[in-house]
C-alpha cells in the first residue's frame, strides 16, 4: 500500500486496553445502524415486516462474504482490487461447462469455487513470489479476469441454470431465513475465530503492524498473505455461484464495480487501510450498515446512483468522525 | 543511475514502436503520419490524466475520482452550455479547471488536515461525484444539439495540421514537466514520496505537498471533464465511468512506482500512448474489441514485472548537480 511510513501511527488499539478500544469503533458502528434502522421504520411503512427485512440482507450478503476476507487481506497492508472480476470469470465458466457439456448442479459450484481460488492463487503468486505490490498486480488481473470472460463470451449471455442451481441465490433455509444470509453468518464466524482467537489470526496482525518484524519472529509472511489471496479468490468464487443463481444468467459485466463496494465495507468496518488494525465485527456491522442505508433508501424510491453518494459520504463521516472528535479532545486539554 | 532511468522510457518507447512495426507489416496504412496523429489525438485525454494522477502517486497517495471529477465537471460544463451558450468558451474551460481543482482540493483537505489515507477519500469522493452527476442532471443526457456549436468545434479545430486537443496535451505536458524538473514545488512531490521523513527535515510540509497534487490532479480532470463531453458530444452519468483504473495503467505501464518517488512526464506520457497505440491497433489487425482488456491487463502485469525490477534500488537522487558539488 501507500501512504505507509511517516503516516503509519501505531493503532490505538495497542496502547489502550484492546477490549474498549474495540467497543469504541464497534458501538459507534451499532449506533449508526440503530439511527438508520429506525429512520426506515419511520420512513416506510412497509420496511418493518419479515419479508422486507429478509429481502434487505440480500443488499450486502454477496458483497459481505468477500468482505470478511479482504479484511484480512487488507489487515495485512495488500489490498485486492480483482474479486469482481473473479466473479465475472468464475460465473463465465461456469455458463461454459453448463452449455457446452450440460454439467450437472455440483459440478457448476466446484467449477466455480476452484475458479475463484486458481485466480486468488495467481494473485497471490505475483504478489509474493514476484514480490509486486498488490495494488497494481490486482489492478492488472482485473483487467485480465474480466478481459478473459469478455473473450469468452462476447456480447452474449448464459442462461438455463438449473432448478435446483438457482436455490443456492433464491432458496430459504428456514421460512424467511435465505441460504445466502444462512451461509454468510456461518463464514462471519469462521472469519471471526480465525482472525481473533488462532496464531494464524495473530500473525496477520503482525504482517499489518510490521512485515519485517514479523519475518524475523518467524512469521512466514509471504506464505500467510499466499493463503489470503487464495481465501479471497475462493470466496469471490463462493459468491460467483451465489450472484449467478441468484441472476439466473451470467454476463461479462456481472458484479462491476464490486470491488469498491467490498473495500468500502471493509474500510467501513474500522479496518485501517494501512494495515494492523481491524475487527470481523465491525466488517459485519459495516455490511449491516450499507445493506440498511440501500434498502431504506430503495423503499424511498432513490435511484441506485444516488445511493452511492449516501455510502460515499457516510465512509468519510464515519472515518472523519474519531479523528476530529480526536483532534477537539487535543485542542480542549 | 541515470542511464538506468532513461532505460525505461526508452524500452518502452521501443514496445511502442514495435506494435507499430509490427502492425503496419499487415496495414501498410496503420503507420503513416495521419494515422498516428490520430492515434495521439486519441489518447491526448488519457495523457493528461496520468500526468495528474503521477504527481499525486509520487506523493505516495492515489486518486480514484479522477474519471468521476471528470464525469461532474464534464456536466456541469454542458449543462451550463446548454443553458447559456452566450457564455465563451475560454471562459467555460477556465470554470472547468476551477471546479475541478475545487474537487481535487476537497480531497486534499481531507487527505491533509484529518490525515485519512487517500485511497479512503478517494474512494468516497469517486461514488459522491459520479452521484452528484445524477443529481444535477436528473438522469438526463446533454447531447450535440444542446450544445453550441463552438462548445464542440473549439477542440476540432486544428492548426499546423495538429488538431487543437492535441495541443492541450502538449501544454498540460510541458506545464507539468516544468513544474515537476524546474520548480521546488516539483522537487517537494518527488522528496516526500521518496522519503516522507527525511522531507519534513528539509522543511518540506507533507500535507500541503499532498493537498496541491490533488489539486493539480483535480484541475487536470476538470480540464478533461470539458474535452471529453465536447469531444463524445454526449454527458451522461455514465461518462468515463471506470476510466480511474486505466488512469492508473497508464501510469504504472509508464514507470511511475505505487510506492511513491518515482516517475517521469515522459513516462506518464509514453504509458498512456502505449495504451492508446494497443486500443489502436487491435481493431486494425483484427482482434475482436473484447480481447482489449485482456491485453492491456496483461500489459499492466508485464510493465509491473519489469518495473519492480528498477524499483529495487529504492528512491533517486534529485540534486545529483548539488550533491556532485559537495
Amino acid at each position: 500500500m501507500t501512504d505507509t511510513s511517516l503516516h503509519r501511527r501505531l493503532p490505538d488499539r495497542l496502547d489502550t486496553p484492546l477490549k474498549s478500544a474495540v467497543l469504541s469503533w464497534e458501538t459507534l458502528l451499532v449506533l449508526v445502524a440503530i439511527g438508520i434502522f429506525i429512520a426506515n421504520s419511520i420512513a416506510s411503512p412497509y420496511f418493518l415486516n419479515a419479508w422486507s427485512l429478509s429481502d434487505m440482507t440480500f443488499n450486502f450478503t454477496e458483497k459481505a462474504l468477500i468482505a470478511l476476507a479482504m479484511a484480512l487481506v487488507i489487515i495485512t497492508g495488500e489490498i485486492d482490487l480483482s474479486v469482481a472480476s473473479i466473479i465475472a470469470l468464475a460465473s463465465t465458466l461456469m455458463g461454459l461447462v453448463l452449455n457446452q457439456f450440460g454439467a450437472p448442479t455440483p459440478v457448476l459450484v466446484l467449477v466455480g469455487i476452484f475458479t475463484g481460488l486458481a485466480c486468488g492463487a495467481f494473485n497471490g503468486w505475483l504478489v509474493t513470489g514476484l514480490k509486486l505490490p498488490s495494488i497494481v498486480v490486482t489492478i492488472g488481473t482485473m483487467s485480465l479476469f474480466r478481459g478473459i470472460a469478455f473473450i469468452i463470451l462476447g456480447d452474449q449471455s448464459y442462461g438455463g441454470y438449473p432448478r435446483d442451481f438457482a436455490w443456492f441465490g433464491q432458496g430459504y433455509v428456514w421460512w424467511v431465513i435465505s441460504f445466502e444470509l444462512v451461509l454468510f453468518l456461518v463464514a462471519a464466524v469462521i472469519f471471526y475465530v480465525l482472525l481473533h482467537h488462532t496464531n494464524f489470526g495473530r500473525r496477520v496482525f503482525a504482517i499489518g503492524n510490521n512485515a519485517t518484524a514479523a519475518q524475523f519472529s518467524g512469521v512466514r509472511v509471504d506464505r500467510i498473505k499466499f493463503v489470503l489471496f487464495c481465501l479471497t479468490g475462493l470466496m469471490s468464487g463462493i459468491t460467483a455461484v451465489l450472484l449467478t443463481a441468484r441472476l439466473g444468467s451470467t454476463r461479462p459485466s456481472i458484479a462491476q464495480g464490486f470491488e469498491l463496494d467490498v473495500i468500502t465495507m471493509v474500510v467501513l468496518g474500522g479496518v485501517s487501510i494501512l494495515g494492523g488494525a481491524g475487527s470481523i465485527i465491525g466488517v459485519v456491522l459495516a455490511a449491516l450498515i450499507i445493506g440498511l442505508v440501500t434498502f431504506g433508501l430503495g423503499l424511498l424510491n432513490v435511484p441506485g446512483i444516488v445511493m452511492t453518494i449516501f455510502t460515499g459520504t457516510l465512509l468519510i463521516i464515519v472515518i472523519a468522525l474519531p479523528i476530529l472528535w480526536n483532534m477537539w479532545k487535543a485542542r480542549r486539554a | 543511475m541515470n542511464r538506468l532511468l532513461k532505460t525505461r522510457e526508452i524500452w518502452l518507447a521501443l514496445a511502442i514502436l514495435a506494435v507499430i512495426v509490427l502492425v503496419t507489416f499487415r496495414f501498410p496504412r496503420f503507420s503513416q503520419p495521419a494515422n498516428l496523429l490520430t492515434i495521439f489525438n486519441d489518447t491526448s485525454i488519457l495523457m493528461m490524466l496520468a500526468l495528474g494522477q503521477m504527481a499525486v502517486i509520487l506523493t505516495r497517495s492515489i486518486d480514484l475520482s479522477m474519471a468521476s471529477n471528470l464525469a461532474l465537471t464534464g456536466m456541469i460544463v454542458a449543462m451550463v452550455n446548454a443553458a447559456f451558450p452566450m457564455i465563451p468558451i475560454p471562459l467555460l474551460i477556465l470554470g472547468c479547471i476551477l471546479v475541478g481543482a475545487a474537487l481535487g482540493a476537497f480531497n486534499g483537505i481531507l487527505v491533509w488536515k484529518l490525515d485519512i489515507p487517500s485511497i479512503v477519500v478517494t474512494l468516497g469522493t469517486l461514488t459522491i461525484f459520479r452521484g452528484l452527476v445524477f443529481v444535477i442532471s436528473g438522469g438526463a443526457w446533454v447531447n450535440a444539439a444542446q450544445m453550441s456549436p463552438a462548445f464542440i468545434q473549439l477542440q476540432r479545430g486544428s492548426f499546423l495540421g495538429l488538431p487543437i486537443l492535441s495541443y492541450f496535451a502538449i501544454a498540460v505536458a510541458i506545464l507539468v514537466y516544468i513544474l515537476m524538473t524546474r520548480t521546488p514545488q516539483g522537487r517537494a512531490f518527488y522528496a516526500i514520496g521518496v522519503n516522507p521523513t527525511a522531507a519534513v527535515y528539509t522543511g518540506i510540509d507533507v500535507g500541503r505537498t499532498k493537498f496541491l497534487a490533488f489539486v493539480l490532479s483535480g484541475a487536470i480532470s476538470g480540464l478533461a471533464g470539458y474535452l471529453w463531453i465536447s469531444r463524445y458530444v454526449i454527458a451522461s452519468v455514465e461518462v468515463a465511468s471506470g476510466y480511474e483504473l486505466t488512469i492508473i495503467a497508464a501510469c504504472v505501464i509508464g514507470g511511475v512506482s505505487i510506492a511513491g518517488g518515482i516517475g517521469t512526464v515522459a513516462g506518464a506520457l509514453l504509458g498512456a500512448l502505449f495504451l492508446g497505440v494497443v486500443n489502436n491497433a487491435l481493431p486494425v489487425i483484427g482482434v475482436s474489441p473484447f480481447w482489449q482488456m485482456a491485453i492491456s491487463g496483461a500489459a499492466i502485469l508485464i510493465a509491473v514485472i519489469l518495473n519492480a525490477r528498477g524499483e529495487s534500488r529504492k528512491g533517486r537522487v534529485i540534486l545529483r548537480r548539488a550533491e556532485g558539488v559537495a
